[in-house]
């Protein structure tokens, strides 16, 4: 086992579903925060679904999706991109896990952004794409930071979804949340607790830099 | 001219105008709570009316029977709110240039020196004092190219020594630029330094009433 290499790899794919989290995320947090269109109530209740079904069910609805006979899966099949139990897999359980964290936290950032700034950019002939990019985005900016740091860092302890659609391959899709569950599964305790080391080291790093941030806005304010 | 000629309902509150403005300076006046700012936010599309028309020259900007309800940011109008609102985030410069049009003829370096904001263009948003903040609003208003100036209490913050001090630089916009201003106070004394025109509220109607300066 290389603790490096699976560090990295946890870190890696993270990243990659955090960025992937960032433009449906902004744009359900935006819609939802300034939105008045029906089905707003379903779109809040959606996004913020994975956040309280058991992880593994929502592992087994993305499996069901993105198997080769899946509905999603078929069309990539025949593109021929194989999503599960590879990594795309891991990204994909990590993105779909973290997006409703990342989503809550913008959204209230949004809220808390005075619409008389919107107002007079748009008096001052924004259009609303103008006014959100240079306005309410910027002033929300703490937010959609703190937002990214939680969804990275639940990415990082995605387990139960993870299992489901990627598994537990060595060296390919093994993060350390699996590696820490496999390992001590078959009674490598002591890897397994320097693996809960690293992740704990992660997350503190994570969730301290966030609550810095949030601190500091709500000071300024 | 500048056409007002609609109703708009909030609740048990009913705004009616029918007012043609030509002044240069057309005041509106009356009590808190009568309906003034609610007639600047449906001048600027900030608020609907439900329903009339609202037009400048010949530019419709609101007619709902002929289809017709620009939104905000096509309308033109330079909008100075009661909290003025400028961009925290920004610097005055930025703030100022923000609503800047292609093709427009005014420059910043025509309209800083009017308002005497060429030494503030650097400085952020929270270094400002009141009366610095609302010269900053009145030149980003105007550096959009209006075609018409809309200015909320503009001086409702400031206190009465800053407010006679601000006076000659809404003189100067007046005057020299030829935007035509509608200007909402309860201030008599700024009806009277500043306006062409009163159009007195009272409980979202205007009132026909001749205007007394000691009120």
């Amino acid at each position: 086992m290389d603790v490096w290499r699976i560090t990295w790899f946890t870190l890696a794919t993270a990243a990659l579903a955090t960025a992937l989290m960032l433009p449906p995320g902004l744009f359900i947090a935006w819609a939802l925060a300034r939105g008045r269109f029906r089905g707003r109530l379903l779109l809040d209740t959606l996004v913020s679904l994975p956040l309280v079904m058991p992880p593994v069910a929502t592992g087994l609805v993305l499996l069901t999706l993105f198997a080769p006979f899946g509905l999603f899966g078929r069309a990539l099949a025949r593109a021929g991109v194989q999503v599960v139990f590879t990594w795309k897999a891991v990204v994909l359980a990590m993105t779909v896990m973290g997006l409703p964290l990342f989503v809550r936290t913008v959204r209230a950032g949004f809220e808390q952004v005075d619409r008389r700034f919107e107002a007079a950019a748009s008096t001052l002939g924004a259009a609303p794409l103008r006014v959100f990019l240079t306005v309410t985005l910027p002033l929300a900016r703490p937010a959609v930071i703190a937002g990214a740091v939680l969804g990275f860092a639940r990415a990082i302890g995605e387990f139960g979804a993870t299992i489901m659609i990627a598994g537990s391959i060595p060296g390919s899709t093994r993060t350390l949340a699996v590696a820490i569950f496999s390992l001590s599964e078959i009674g490598r305790t002591r890897e397994a607790a320097g693996l809960v080391l690293v992740c704990a080291a992660i997350a503190f790093a994570a969730l301290w830099w966030s609550n810095r941030l949030v601190w500091a806005a709500g000071d300024r304010a | 001219m500048i056409l007002l000629d609609f109703t708009l309902r909030q609740g048990t509150f009913t705004l009616e105008i029918h007012e043609r403005l030509t002044a240069r300076v057309t005041a509106l006046f009356g009590p808190s709570g009568s309906g003034k700012t609610t007639i600047l936010d449906a001048i600027a599309g900030l608020r609907r009316p439900d329903g009339g028309s609202i037009a400048i020259d010949s530019r419709v900007l609101f007619d709902p029977a002929a289809g017709v309800n620009l939104p905000p940011h096509r309308r033109h109008v330079g909008y100075v709110a009661q909290d003025v609102a400028l961009f925290p985030h920004m610097t005055v410069k930025q703030n100022v240039l923000y609503g800047r049009r292609d093709g427009q003829k005014l420059a910043l370096n025509t309209v800083a020196p009017m308002l005497e904001i060429a030494d503030l263009l650097d400085r952020r948003v929270p270094q400002l004092s009141g009366g610095e903040r609302q010269r900053v609003a009145v030149a980003r208003a105007l550096m959009s190219a209006p075609q018409v100036l809309l200015f909320d209490e503009p001086l409702a913050a400031v206190d009465v020594e800053r407010r006679r001090r601000i006076w000659p630089y809404l003189e100067r916009v007046r005057d020299d630029l030829g935007v035509p201003i509608v200007y909402v106070t309860h201030d008599p004394v700024e009806v009277d330094r500043l306006a062409d025109r009163v159009v007195q509220i009272e409980n979202g109607r205007v009132i026909d009433r001749p205007f007394t300066f000691l009120r």
